[in-house]
């Protein structure tokens, strides 16, 4: 009964430490300084209509780089838990009809679909974050559909350690073409016409390993937790 | 106008979802209500004029947390105490 | 100024979630509704009144000045808070996975999910 009571006050107690943050809240007008020189600088030297992948990718691009090394960990913590279990065969049901059939027709468009949002990431809402998780999605589709299925271990390996090493490679690269202060600066490459594929110097390379370093990890703790890690 | 009725409702249902996930005594019903919370929550984000954040919200929050709560049940058998 | 109140009453109910329930699968769906609403809170303060996505297309009115540069007319929200929030996303998922590994492992082990009876574990 106790417990109950102490709760309900270190849920009131918090509600009024938040209650400042409640009453000093006003809408803006107008952007303050930061924003406006991130939008104008994406838009007039590194020539990206979305100013997010702008600000994720060059300016804020060492939160990235901690970002990726934490998804990394947790897959590899996954990963080390749940070892492989024997199953007994007789619980294993097949999919239906309808789910076979249409799986087949929907992973490939699926997978396409994400490769598609995480390549053109600069030019319309999307990018590499997104564009993983929905391959993982096409991976999770065909776990469903075929149970026996085994997914090919070491081709996710492999994608998944060259992405992170062509990711620190590309960052190193900027600092030594361009001198110091200038890890992960995408003025690298040549910056193209506005609103082309081909645009923004390093970023759609730089989007493009996120995108299939997400997409191989996030698929990887799926076939963990299915049944604790299978062999190709 | 119709952006504040729009907001409000929502909230509320975001609200009752949560009290719900509290208050049920099975472990299923919790993880669906916490899928429900995640799909307002990304409708409420594309009203506030953020996409980006939309996508990634639908289909991380509503898609995939949903499923690998739903292993985790499984592999426990219920999920329940005893 | 809805959007900070739905958020702060979704993290109050689920830091009671998380501290009044014995079942570890429930304390971990407390902390996936706490992360929602975190992140509730931090795009509504980068709102601004009557602006559009921070994307800049045909669609958003822009000048050129005489130097070449090019200015935007329209009212665009802010973009660093949508940054932040979008990796945020992505971490709450791969720390979920890895407690709900945490938690399967326990049950194998010990055959319970209730938490008082892991109390030797502590000091």
């Amino acid at each position: 009964m106790f417990k109950y009571i102490f709760a309900i006050l270190c849920v009131i107690g918090f509600g009024w430490m938040m209650w400042h943050l409640v009453q000093g809240f006003y809408i803006p007008d107008t952007m303050n300084e930061i924003a406006d020189s991130y939008v104008s600088g994406s838009v007039n030297e590194l020539k990206i209509p979305n100013t997010v992948t702008a600000v994720v990718v060059s300016y804020r691009g060492l939160d990235t780089l901690g970002e990726v090394t934490v998804l990394f960990l947790a897959t590899a913590g996954v990963g080390f838990f749940l070892k492989r279990h024997r199953q007994t065969n007789a619980k294993r049901r097949e999919g239906s009809e309808i789910l076979k059939t249409g799986a087949s027709f929907l992973a490939p468009m699926i997978m396409l679909f994400g490769i598609y949002v995480f390549t053109h990431g600069h030019l319309t809402p999307g990018g590499g974050f997104q564009g993983g998780v929905l391959i993982a999605s096409a991976t999770l589709l065909i776990i469903l559909a075929c149970p026996d299925c085994a997914l090919p271990k070491h081709l996710i390996r492999i994608l998944e350690g060259i992405s992170g090493l062509g990711y620190v490679l590309i960052g190193i690269l900027g600092l030594l073409i361009l001198g110091k202060h200038s890890f992960l600066d995408p003025r690298i490459m040549d910056m193209g016409e506005w609103q082309k594929l081909f645009s923004g110097g390093a970023i759609p390379i730089i989007y493009s390993l996120i995108g299939l370093k997400v997409g191989s990890e996030l698929s990887s703790v799926l076939g963990y937790l299915k049944g604790g890690g299978e062999e190709s | 106008m119709f952006e504040t009725i729009t907001l409000i409702a929502l909230g509320l249902i975001c609200i009752v979802a949560a009290v719900y996930a509290l208050i049920t005594k099975k472990t299923l019903n919790a993880v669906i209500a916490s899928g429900v919370i995640s799909l307002l929550a990304s409708i409420i984000f594309l009203i506030v004029a953020a996409p980006d954040v939309a996508m990634t919200e639908a289909s991380i929050g509503a898609g995939l947390t949903t499923v690998v709560f739903l292993y985790a049940i499984k592999h426990t058998k219920g999920g329940e105490d005893e | 100024m809805i959007v900070l109140i739905i958020g702060l009453m979704l993290v109050l109910i689920g830091i009671m979630i998380m501290l009044s329930k014995k079942n570890m699968l429930r304390i971990i769906i407390g902390f996936s509704i706490v992360d929602t609403g975190i992140h509730l809170i931090i795009v509504a303060i980068g709102y601004i009144k009557n602006a559009t996505a921070p994307i800049i297309d045909l669609g958003v009115k822009t000048t050129r000045d005489s130097s070449g540069l090019i200015s935007v007319i329209d009212k665009v929200a802010d973009p660093v808070p949508s940054a932040l929030v979008l990796t945020s996303i992505v971490i709450g998922l791969a720390v979920t996975a890895l407690m709900l590994s945490y938690a399967i492992r326990l049950y194998q082990k010990s055959g319970t999910l209730n938490i008082d009876d892991h109390e030797e574990s502590k000091w």
